[in-house]
């Protein structure tokens, strides 16, 4: 079965995904990017590229679809650049993995 | 602490049948965590290296993309974007990998989207836009490729967390406990057949 490939972001950051055919959504409230994600996941996209700025203030939700499958939720850096949150998520997987920081 | 039971036969050999298994369980549990955590460790490592690198490119990209499409109107950047009308679609395969469900992603994307020449509006383009794109399209199999790695490390970690959870319940509660329990029972049933003994040679002498 094949999904969709969605990006949510502030539009300037997003608007280039256009070019790879991406679904671009376009959210710049909390609440925006909330039923933006929930949309996606409801509608079986297979990724979700997300900024990190949006990712920031909705959380809670992209916890919640961790330990599924699909949708992945991946962060992505913002036209404004990279706040490092993706690379600190990573840093949280191999703690809570082994233990302690490994890279 | 050993648990209050019925210090008897019946009660011993059920114990040491439940031993049994919590040890072998306890011994499963450990390989699926070793190999588990084996293959993360490689997984994490190029999932770092792909996010780090993704991220430097798109940086690139969009500080290149902001000059190039700072001479131009913004409405005519829209209208450059518009063209493009197909869909990029992504299958997902379930693969195991010690019993942790991870995602096996195949896109599905033409190739000469992520070649030149780029369809996107010539109208009102520049040069610099035409180099900014090619810049961003280079980044597409990275992003792809950091998106499979990425949840698959999600899962996996998760799924790692749990099992080292069981692992030590067993190691540090369940078979310590259970040890505990088969002694004292052993030594209470030791305890009784002493008793009786010592009672059977007390009537003996009696009846001398």
């Amino acid at each position: 079965m094949s999904r969709k490939v969605g990006v949510i972001g502030d539009k300037y950051s997003v608007m280039l995904f256009k070019l790879f055919d991406f679904q671009v959504h376009y959210a710049e409230s909390s609440s925006q990017i909330r039923a933006a994600i929930r949309d996606m996941a409801e509608k079986d996209y297979g990724v979700i590229f997300i900024t990190e700025e949006a990712a920031a203030s909705v959380k809670e939700t992209i916890e919640s679809y961790k330990s599924r499958l699909t949708p992945a939720i991946i962060l992505i850096p913002s036209q404004h650049g990279s706040q490092g949150i993706g690379m600190e998520e990573i840093r949280d997987n191999v703690e809570r993995a082994i233990g302690q920081n490994i890279l | 602490m050993a648990k209050h039971v019925n210090p008897t036969r019946m009660e011993l050999s059920r114990l040491k049948k439940q031993l049994v298994t919590a040890v072998r369980g306890h011994k499963l549990l450990k390989d699926k965590q070793d190999e588990l955590v084996r293959q993360f460790i490689l997984l994490i490592r190029k999932n770092a290296a792909l996010r780090e690198e993704m991220e430097k490119k798109l940086t690139a990209a969009f500080s290149s993309f902001a000059l190039a499409s700072a001479t131009l109107n913004e409405s005519y950047i829209e209208e450059l974007m518009a063209i493009s009308t197909g869909e990029m679609t992504v299958e997902v395969i379930e693969e195991n990998i010690m019993s942790v469900k991870v995602p096996i992603m195949n896109f599905d994307y033409e190739e000469e989207l992520i070649a030149p020449p780029f369809r996107y509006g010539y109208l009102n383009s520049n040069v610099e836009l035409d180099e900014s794109f090619e810049e961003l399209t280079k980044i597409l199999p990275l992003m792809l490729e950091l998106a499979e790695v990425e949840k698959t490390c999600q899962l996996m970690a998760t799924e790692i967390e749990k099992t080292r959870r069981r692992v030590n319940a067993l190691e540090y509660m369940t078979i310590p406990e259970l040890e505990e329990t088969i002694t004292s029972i052993r030594n209470k049933l030791e305890e009784t057949e002493r008793s009786n003994i010592t009672r059977l040679i007390k009537v003996k002498k009696m009846k001398q």
